[in-house]
This record gives C-alpha cells, structure tokens and sequence, in this order.
C-alpha cells in the first residue's frame, strides 16, 4: 500500500485534485481546426486536380467553412488564455521545438488564405448576392484584387496542401508533445487527429453536395479514412497496454473507466463503425440517407476532441 | 538543491517563507509538503518532502512556451517572464511535478528558486527559514560543494525520473 497527499494544504486552482487548465474551448478549437485542415485541403487538391466542375461543392461551396471555423477557433482559443492581452507575443518568435508556436504561425497563413479562397469563389457561389454588394462599385480596386486572387489560386492551392497538413497534425501533436500527460504522450496522436478532421471534413462535404457523383466519391474517401481511423485506435490502444505503468493507467480511463461510454459509444462505434458500415451498404447504390452516417462522423470528431482533451488531463506522474 | 527527507519533520515552514518572500497570492503556492505513507501495517514507512519546481535540465515546460517566457538563465534555473507570457497553459500541462500555476493576473508562477535573493548572495527563502536545516542549496557542477557532497556520501532519489526531465531538486533518503 502506498498514499501520498499534501500535508501544507496545496489547492491550486485548476490544478488539485486534478488538471483542468485547458477547457471547452480547446477542445472545439481542436475540431474547427481539423474540420477546417480537411475542408481546405481536399478544396486544393480537388482544384489541383482540375476537377473543380466535377467536385464544386469540395472545391467552392464548402469553403465558406474554414473561414468560419477559424475565426470561431482562434476566437475560443484566445478565449482560453489568461493573459489575454499579451497574445501578440505569439508572433514575436518562432519556436522550433514548441508545437503550439508551429501551430501559432502556420495558422496566422493558413487563416487569410482561407479568406481569400472564398473571396475568389464568391461570384459563382452566391450569383445574387454580387448583385446586392454595391461595395464592389464603389470600390473599384476590390475588383483588381478579385482578379489577381482567381489568377493565382494555383498558388494558393500548392501552399494550402503542405500547410492544412501540418494544421492537421498540429492539433494532436499539441497534445503529444506533453509527456507529462501518459494519455497524450503517444506518437500515433498527430496522425489520428489528421485523419480524423479529413474525415470531418469529407462528411462536411458529403452534407452539402447536390449531385449524386459527388457524394459518392466524398462516401469512398470517408469511408477509407473511417478505416485508417480505426486502425490507428486500435494501435494507439496496444501503445498504452505495451506501455510504462503511468501510460496503462492512463488508458483505463478509455478502457473499462469514467469515459469508456463516451470513447466507445459515442468516438468508436457511433462516430466510425456505424457510418463506416452505412457508407458502405450506400456503395453498394443501396438507398441510404447519406445525411446520417455524416452527422454521425462530424459528431463522433467532436466527442473525440473532448474526450482526449478531458480524460487527458486527469492523467498525470505524482500525486 | 538536496533535501533531506529524515530531517524534515513536516512543519510547511519553507511554504508560509515562500508566500511571504514572493508575495504569493492567498489560496497558491509555489512549494509545498507531502506526506506519502508505504507499506503494510504495522511495518509502515513515512517519507515527508518539501517539494517545488525541480529547474530540469530537459524542461519540457521550456521546451513547449509559444512566446520563450518560460527560459532557463544562467546557471541552470528556469524562470518565466510575465510579460511574455500569454497563460496558454502548455507549460502546466507538460510539468510533470505540476508546478507551475497560473497567477490571479494571468501570467504563470512558479518556483524562482528566489533568483532575486540568490543575486544577492542570500539562500532561498524555503532554505534559510529551514528549522530543521534540512534543505541544502548550491551548485551541482562544483564536486566539492555541499550539495555534491552530500548526493556522492548519502542515498537519494529524485521525483519522477521516469518522465525523463532531468530534475535537479534531489531528496536524501
């Protein structure tokens, strides 16, 4: 038998009894986050492609989410700090080995071009409301802008792919880097949080493509990354059973502990195995309300982000 | 620094010195005693230690500040400018000592090791009000001071060492 407590009384705020320094809006900034990686990512490789006629939702419509979703997460994000007013220090330095300063800085690009993307589109995505914005009258160099962007979305399109990637990985490596945390402290985070928000990201679209082609294609891509997904859970879970006494602990909050209906019910079998098993049976041009298996997988991504989030933080060395 | 775990007797002296010397907000602390208890009844053994921020030399709190507030300065101790600091909490969740806390003003506190006392030659607070004497301050690189000394002459531990962050706060068992 072994008990350790605090005989002088420590009770810092946040700290004791356990950790609750990052809150719900680290958790959703996660989500935007990924969701938005996705979005742009398959927006830039579908227009990369060439197939912006074929995919317009992927490439056009969707994009009026990153913007968004970006806005929203950084705003939670800063919401989150407590020294609020010194947020600009973030941009002061960069910091090779600091996750959150990579994270920090490829967001400060990735964030206007996601702008800028829907800025490009909007003329063929919103017929009406050109002719409602006078403000392109006034303005007559919004025009030229407008022009110069659609002429150089090629550009854009060549950044957005290796920049949404590491937007995507960040948002796990974030969490992997503490290896104060065992629940965090495994490698395979960074690529399951990619796959993850691509996987948001293609359920975003399947949500608000017309054409039957469209959402067909989005439906074999999320289901194939429904299956890395699972077999990424399924690894990061042996990492912890093969890991130090501090990691299979920490994994017993996933396994047969405070969030295993959360983790399994809601992350695994509501939020991968279900829509993974609709999308199938919709491949097989059986008749299935592609709605479902795609709410189901944007908020099975979501679940995930605040189970990780939470339980993580109640993982810890001492005490 | 070393503490000796068979003279402390567990009073928080070093815990009400710090409050004081640092003007430590009510309801925090930068250090702090535990009390751990092993054993089977009736062969059980009692281990008390004063404990803080262990200034690694692979401190994953340093490694992981956005902004470089949290910096190691010469002679191995790690502090946190304020006024970089943004309080996004990285810093709190890769300690493994959970040491750090964030300040009622928004930045994040944390041990000094009373870097202010030590620029002018004094021990820190915890240590000089010691009435045990049971705490130790000094440089680790000399062989010859007290603390070498007494890590080469004495069984000791450190906490934690698993995490892989080098601590330098070393108890005497």
């Amino acid at each position: 038998m072994e008990e350790e407590l605090f005989i002088s009384g420590r009770n810092l705020p946040n700290i004791d009894p356990s950790l609750q320094v990052w809150h719900w809006p680290i958790s959703l900034y996660l989500f935007l986050g990924g969701l938005a990686a996705g979005l742009l990512f398959f927006a830039a490789l579908f227009y990369l492609m060439g197939k912006d006629k074929e995919y317009p939702v992927a490439v056009k419509v969707a994009s009026i989410i990153p913007p968004i979703a970006l806005s929203v997460g950084l705003l939670a994000l800063v919401y989150d700090l407590t020294h609020k007013l010194y947020t600009w220090q973030l941009y002061m330095t960069i910091r090779i080995e600091s996750p959150m300063s990579w994270g920090a800085w490829v967001l400060l690009i990735v964030t206007p071009i996601s702008f800028v993307w829907t800025f490009s589109y909007y003329r063929e995505v919103y017929p009406k409301l050109e002719a409602k914005l006078q403000v392109f009258k006034r303005f007559k160099f919004l025009n030229s802008v407008e022009k110069f962007v659609i002429d150089n979305r090629k550009y854009m399109a060549y950044a957005l792919i290796p920049l949404t990637l590491v937007l995507g990985v960040y948002t796990g490596i974030l969490l992997s880097a503490f290896n104060a945390r065992p629940l965090w402290n495994n490698a395979i985070l960074g690529p399951l949080f990619l796959t993850s928000g691509l996987s948001t990201a293609a359920a975003a679209i399947i949500l608000l493509s017309k054409t039957a082609k469209e959402k067909h294609m989005f439906g074999k891509i999320d289901l194939a990354l429904i299956t890395i997904e699972l077999a990424l859970i399924v690894h990061m879970i042996m990492g912890y059973y093969a890991g130090p006494e501090v990691q299979v602990e920490a994994m017993q909050l996933l396994v047969g502990g405070e969030f295993t209906l959360m983790f399994f019910g809601f992350v695994v079998i509501l939020g991968l195995i279900v829509p993974g098993i609709l999308e199938l049976i919709e491949l097989f041009n059986n008749k299935v309300p592609v709605i479902v298996p795609a709410i189901l997988v944007i908020i099975g991504g979501l679940v995930f982000r605040f189970v990780m989030v939470e339980a993580g933080q109640l993982t810890r060395y001492l005490y | 620094m070393v503490i000796d775990t068979l003279k402390c007797v567990g009073c928080s002296d070093c815990v009400v010195a710090c409050q004081t010397e640092n003007n430590v907000p009510i309801g925090y602390c930068r250090d702090w005693v535990t009390e751990s208890v092993s054993g089977t009844y009736p062969s059980l053994d009692l281990e008390l230690k004063s404990e803080r921020c262990n200034h690694c030399d692979n401190a994953p709190c340093v490694r992981c500040c956005p902004t470089g507030a949290s910096h190691i300065v010469e002679g191995g101790i790690v502090l946190v400018t304020g006024d970089e600091c943004i309080g996004c909490g990285a810093c709190i969740e890769s300690c493994p000592y959970d040491a750090r806390f964030q300040h009622p003003d928004g930045y994040v506190d944390k041990c000094t090791f009373c870097h202010h006392r030590l620029e002018k030659g004094q021990l820190p607070a915890c240590v000089s009000v010691c009435p045990t004497k049971c705490m130790y301050f000094g440089d680790l690189d000399d062989p010859n001071s007290e603390v070498s000394q007494l890590l080469k002459s004495r069984k000791n531990k450190t906490l934690a060492p698993e995490a892989g962050t080098k601590p330098n706060v070393y108890y005497l068992t």
